[in-house]
């Protein structure tokens, strides 16, 4: 491979172009129940975002974004958001991921449904968005192609 | 949906998985194979399932393609001219 130097178009343009990436996936998952879309979907976005920005500006650039070691806790972090869900849906009485059981005071129960399915997507968006991050880390080796 | 209009990106799509077979640089094959998931999810959003269609759109031409090319970089020869 050629020796390749950094090139301030590529940045700046990945730089323009990722944080209306990175909105579009929140838009995806926060609006999974109504169009087509969900956690997983939004997390990828989340994640291509963090890619490009990660592709075309090194470790100089990226390490003021998501650092290598925050990976492991935020992909952590989404696991236990959805099974804790789901968890307490099952000591209120339901089955595993029961929305309708979810403790949530002074609510009719198409709400909590609602709110139940909100909280999972995040979960699922996080955990989708740090693995894939993690998947790039652990490839390149803190190695710099940028 | 328009039978015309499948019909050509079935033929685009034949013509980059083919060119993808064939080409030598494999950078070329990359950029090859996403233009295939691309063409793929259109006609995943043409036969009805767009969820489908979205997650091909946004895995296959977006994160696989940066995984392939990190692992062309990963495994060719670095030489210092």
């Amino acid at each position: 491979m050629r020796h390749q130097d950094e090139s301030p178009i590529v940045l700046l343009g990945s730089r323009l172009l990722t944080p209306y990436i990175m909105l579009f996936g929140w838009y995806v998952i926060f609006f999974g129940h109504y169009s087509p879309g969900g956690g997983f979907q939004g997390g990828t976005l989340l994640a291509a975002s963090v890619l490009l920005i990660r592709i075309s500006g090194g470790r100089r650039v990226s390490r003021l974004q998501i650092q290598e070691f925050a990976t492991t806790p935020l992909a952590v972090i989404g696991v236990i958001i959805y099974f804790a869900t789901g968890l307490v849906a099952m000591l209120m009485g339901g089955y595993f991921l029961d929305y309708e059981l979810l403790p949530f005071t002074g609510m009719e129960p198409a709400m909590v449904r609602y709110w139940g399915i909100l909280i999972i997507e995040v979960g699922i968006g996080l955990a989708v968005m740090a693995i894939l991050v993690m998947i790039y880390d652990n490839m390149v080796k803190g190695e710099d192609y940028a | 949906m328009i039978w015309e209009l499948e019909l050509v990106i079935y033929l685009f799509l034949l013509i980059s998985a083919i060119v993808a077979l064939e080409v030598k640089d494999l950078l070329v094959a990359v950029v090859m194979t996403t233009v295939f998931s691309f063409l793929m999810a259109l006609l995943f959003v043409a036969m009805g399932a767009i969820d489908v269609g979205f997650t091909e759109a946004v895995i296959g031409a977006g994160v696989s393609g940066v995984l392939y090319v990190v692992v062309i970089y990963q495994t060719t020869r670095h030489s210092n001219d």
